[in-house]
């Protein structure tokens, strides 16, 4: 089972980061969303995958009792799903108020600010 | 010479027990206080600016005059070649003390710093009485004061590189005092360049010395001077310190950041540039002298670059027409004379030294203070203007005389006591002839700068200058009166000073016993006759300049075709040229060009640490029919949110993803997860449909071969994805945490659900980084959408709108169930909050289905509605659970003195929640904080409407 999970997450990060390398802002984002679940999804593949089990310790009992789900990547992941929810709801305010301002939503237009030419020339040591 | 040397290493070994044996009633800690007290007293100085105003500096005099007083008494008690020492540990792991030592040679420099210091800021109280940023001023002065202190005490190489920094940071803040001028700015960036790259260079030095002997105190390694000067590494280490001793002190070719550093107003140039700061590479080579000198490297290094810098800076003093600038070259020559001695090293050398770096001292910091005087009364520095000033400033015009004098070296001045004594120790240096020729040159062209920066301004027709002169206020007079009076103090009672500082400072030079008789005197000999040959080629130079004045030929002859200043142009101009190519080579602006190249070395690095991976274990393919369902609606839904260009298609195909991630989490035993991600794809539903429509429709940019040439690239990405995915699962381990977290979830975490106990407990403070991290995308979120400044709507506009936009789609099932699914979804949501720890749920999922809850009605009713429902506006919902969170965490520090975050459970059971305890309620401050930046998202982007 671990190995269709590989298989999958591999898919998504090639469809995110094939997303990611568009000139359109929006499917970069969406991009970034993949890329996200690709993440998760590889740290729960590779922390071991354990069919029907949780991570719950029966009522009564004192330790967990095997089989039982890995709760460390379960516990990795759920702050980074959260965290996901944030990054994935800045990037896409950001990439708004971005189209907005410049008036597009081809990222080719947005790269001013990263070209030195264009900005303004420093004078240094007399 | 054993004495000094039995002492300082009895001391080293038995540490700070014997110091303070020694110290004579002197405390264990005064070193450090002296130096910290600079620092601390900088702190409250602008505060103090304005409250005393113009006395501020005779106010802060104090604290140099009460160190100065501290250096004498110890001066005292040091008896001839002894030390004090402090020593506390700093990494104690690696074997690293910070260490002070106060010997001869740190008194000699100590008393400089705080005497000189004590009448610049007396000085400073006149002669910046309208300056504006006072308080900056004089905060930047103790600072440098402070550092010299630190580094002309610190045993500790690094301790001594850290200060001698701070020396030139500060020195960097004051050239450019005067910040609004162009020319003081590249002038402050200019010093702290060649000084600050000449540290580094020591730095790298220092590192190969402690290397070499491992050791980093410098009083312990002259035992060692034997295996150090044989050391393979020792030419590499030499040339490195002495490059750090060289650009500190303007040697010949870093001398030129001197001279435009006279851009600080004149109390800096005053203390940094002439008696103090310059004067830090030659207590290097001092201090460093009985570790690294006296080998022929050293003296083939050190004797030329101190006879060139010697003769040419006291050439150029002569080019120049500006007093300062003069002055600044003069020192320049000065300093070459001093590393001259080092070079030479012998006993006379020595004793030569430690002379002339009190003479220079008194003369040099004296012609400053009396040149700041004469353009602050005057208005300018040009020797070819400034004329017949003695009728209006006559008390400085007798300061200036005596002090010149000093420096021409004419007896009965103490300079003509270090003359007599650097003649002596050049005749009998090796290769006698020439070094005498090189001394007497220079010391007539010093003579004839000495008369250039008195006889010119002072006498002669009065001139016509920018402003009418008057005699400078007492503040300024006194320490060119009292260091002038030292000249001939000196000059006819040496015994006390070289008892007390020049003995002393000798002896820790030479790591001998010394005894330095100075007489006036010494009858007719070689030395005196050569005296005379300087004080006549002197003065033949002096009237060949005055009469150049008179002719208006003065200060034409300036025009040298290279100088080192244009060198240093031409490579900073280098270094911001590869600056700008690479730059614009790596930062073009393209953003998926930044992303292929971060994919590309990914790639290229993990592919060639795979392919050394050996004995890989495939494991077995075990697949059933509900897993490959799941995998196949998934990749389809990818597929189609790559491919697709309809924004619904992609935000319905996107969800699919998320329904089948969900799948994923409750086949593998993981309910926490798959109700956190239901709970985040809902949201995110609502804040793509809010935003989602007025983002335009997906056009598509890119050609069909270029779409090709990236889907292989990201295709090749995510098959080494998988590959590696496979490689790890095949060389898997048992993971010891795992173990310790299943085992000890209820004995010390008290819950059941081990995923909850982690985030809450275990691994809590992990958490509280999280939710941190949360807070912070959250006010990102709040910039950008709230803090606009081309914002156009007021709050009430917005509201209009906003519900208007509401009454356009207003949909009547979405508010009956928002109505109906609020109180429940809130009840749920403390529910699975509270049950967390024993069961699925906890603070994060609770407090994304409240947030659900006020979203729908956000939705339903406007986001007024939901404001005013929720009551407290979502910022300080973050703050408040951000609070909670920390301070459950402070509980079992406060009171039961555990680690931050430790947990405390109440002894005993209560109904419903079993185990009462700290973590829970930091899970309710989890639970704030996500409801909280969960609302600011949504509220923010709807309000966009």
């Amino acid at each position: 089972m671990e190995v269709l999970w590989s298989i999958v997450t591999g898919v998504l990060v090639a469809a995110g980061l094939y997303m990611m390398m568009r000139r359109n802002i929006v499917k970069l984002m969406f991009g970034l969303v993949i890329l996200g679940y690709a993440a998760n999804l590889l740290i729960f593949t590779v922390g071991g995958m354990t069919r029907n089990h949780t991570a719950i310790i029966h009522p009564g009992e004192e330790e967990l009792s095997a089989p039982f789900a890995d709760p460390v990547p379960q516990a990795l992941i759920l702050t980074a799903i959260v965290i996901g929810f944030g990054v994935q709801a800045f990037a896409l305010l950001l990439f708004w108020r971005g189209y907005i301002s410049v008036g597009s939503d081809d990222l080719d237009d947005m790269n001013a600010t990263d070209q030195i030419d264009e900005a303004p020339q420093v004078e240094v040591g007399k | 010479m054993e004495r000094g040397r039995v002492k300082c290493y009895a001391m080293a070994n038995f540490g700070p027990a014997f110091a303070r044996q020694i110290a004579q009633g002197s405390r264990d800690d005064a070193m450090l206080w002296a130096i910290l007290s600079g620092f601390v007293i900088a702190t409250v100085a602008p505060w103090l600016t304005v409250r005393a105003g113009r006395w501020t500096g005779m106010l802060l005099a104090a604290l140099p005059l009460g160190l100065f007083g501290w250096f004498c008494s110890l001066g005292r008690s040091l008896n001839g070649s002894g030390a004090f020492e402090e020593v506390w540990p700093w990494v104690p792991s690696l074997g690293v003390d910070l260490a002070f030592r106060l010997d001869g040679l740190s008194l000699l420099f100590g008393m400089m710093i705080t005497g000189v210091g004590a009448l610049i800021f007396i000085y400073s109280s006149g002669y910046m009485a309208v300056e504006k940023k006072l308080g900056r001023f004089y905060a930047y002065l103790l600072t440098f004061m402070a550092s010299m202190l630190g580094a002309v005490l610190s045993d500790n190489l690094f301790g001594l590189f850290i200060f001698w920094e701070l020396t030139s940071f500060s020195s960097y803040l004051l050239i450019g005092f005067k910040h609004e001028k162009e020319s003081a700015r590249a002038s402050a960036l200019q010093a702290l360049l060649v000084t600050g790259g000449g540290g580094l260079a020591m730095m790298a030095g220092f590192v190969l010395l402690s290397m070499i002997t491992g050791e980093v105190r410098i009083s312990l390694m002259a035992e060692q001077h034997d295996a150090i000067v044989g050391h393979a590494l020792f030419p590499l280490t030499l040339l490195l310190i002495l490059a750090g001793a060289f650009t500190k002190s303007a040697q010949v070719p870093f001398h030129f950041w001197l001279p435009g550093a006279m851009e600080a107003p004149t109390p800096v140039s005053a203390y940094l540039h002439s008696s103090t700061m310059v004067k830090l590479g030659i207590f290097l080579m001092a201090r460093m002298s009985p570790v690294i000198a006296g080998n022929d490297l050293w003296h083939w290094l050190v004797i030329p670059a101190g006879l060139i810098t010697f003769i040419m800076g006291a050439v150029v003093a002569l080019m120049q027409v500006d007093l300062k600038r003069i002055l600044a070259y003069s020192t320049v020559s000065s300093l070459g004379l001093m590393t001259l001695l080092l070079g030479i090293g012998s006993e006379a050398a020595i004793k030569a030294l430690v002379v002339y770096i009190v003479v220079h001292t008194l003369y040099k910091a004296a012609l400053f203070m009396t040149a700041g005087s004469i353009d602050h009364e005057t208005g300018t520095r040009s020797v070819l203007v400034l004329s017949g000033l003695w009728k209006k400033m006559p008390v400085s015009m007798l300061a200036a005389l005596v002090v010149a004098a000093s420096m021409a070296g004419v007896a009965p001045l103490f300079g003509f006591i270090g003359k007599e004594l650097v003649y002596e120790s050049l005749l009998r240096g090796p290769a006698g002839f020439l070094l005498i020729t090189g001394g007497v040159i220079g010391s007539a062209l010093t003579f004839t700068g000495a008369m250039i920066v008195t006889l010119l301004p002072f006498f002669g027709k009065a001139g016509d200058t920018p402003k009418h002169p008057h005699e400078a206020p007492v503040t300024m007079l006194l320490g060119p009166l009292l260091l002038a009076g030292l000249s001939i103090g000196f000059a006819i009672y040496p015994g006390m000073l070289s008892k007390i500082v020049l003995d002393p400072a000798a002896a820790s030079i030479f790591s001998a016993p010394f005894h330095i008789h100075l007489h006036l005197w010494h009858g007719f000999n070689l030395v005196v006759a050569l005296s005379g040959l300087t004080f006549a080629l002197g003065l033949a130079g002096g009237i060949y300049a005055i009469r150049l004045r008179t002719q208006g030929r003065l200060g034409k002859l300036r025009d040298i075709p290279f100088t080192p200043t244009q060198a240093y142009q031409y490579v900073l101009k280098g270094l911001l040229w590869t600056a700008r190519s690479q730059t614009r080579l790596l930062q073009h602006g393209y953003l998926r060009f930044y992303i292929v190249s971060v994919i590309a070395t990914t790639l290229t690095l993990v592919v060639i640490t795979l392919a050394r991976v050996r004995n890989v274990q495939f494991i077995p393919l075990g697949i059933r029919i509900e897993e490959i369902t799941v995998a196949g609606v998934l990749l389809a839904s990818t597929y189609m949110v790559a491919k697709s260009r309809s924004r619904l298609a992609t935000v319905t195909a996107l969800g699919m993803i998320g329904l089948c991630i969900i799948t994923v989490f409750i086949l593998y035993g993981a309910p926490d997860l798959a109700m956190t991600q239901f709970s985040v794809e809902a949201l995110s539903v609502i804040l793509l449909v809010l935003v989602i429509y007025r983002l335009p429709p997906l056009k598509r940019y890119t050609p069909h071969k270029k779409r090709v040439r990236d889907g292989v690239l990201a295709c090749a990405a995510g098959g080494v994805v998988t590959l590696l995915m496979l490689i790890v699962l095949g060389s898997q381990t048992e993971s010891p945490l795992t173990d310790y977290f299943s085992r000890m979830s209820v004995p010390q975490g008290k819950g059941h659900n081990v995923v909850n106990v982690i985030l809450v407990d275990f691994r809590g403070f992990d958490t509280l980084g999280e939710i941190t991290v949360l807070a912070v995308a959250a006010i990102g979120v709040l910039a950008l959408i709230k803090l606009r400044p081309d914002r156009p709507d007021s709050e009430h506009l917005l509201r209009l709108r906003n519900e208007a936009a509401v009454a356009e789609h207003f949909s009547l099932i979405l508010t009956v169930t928002s109505r109906l699914l609020m109180p429940v979804l809130l009840l749920a949501s403390v529910f699975i909050t509270l049950r967390g720890h024993n069961e699925p749920g906890g603070g994060f999922i609770g407090g994304l289905l409240a947030a659900m809850a006020y979203s729908l009605v956000a939705i339903g009713f406007g986001v007024h509605h939901a404001r005013q429902a929720l009551r407290v506006a979502p910022l300080k919902i973050i703050s408040a659970g951000l609070s909670v969170a920390a301070l459950s965490g402070v509980v079992g520090t406060l009171f039961f003195g555990k680690p931050f975050m430790s947990s405390v459970w109440l002894p005993f059971e209560v109904p419903v929640l079993h185990k009462v305890g700290t973590p829970m309620i930091f899970d309710i401050g989890v639970f704030l904080v996500v409801l909280g930046i969960t609302l600011l998202i949504i509220f923010s982007a709807a309000e966009e409407n």
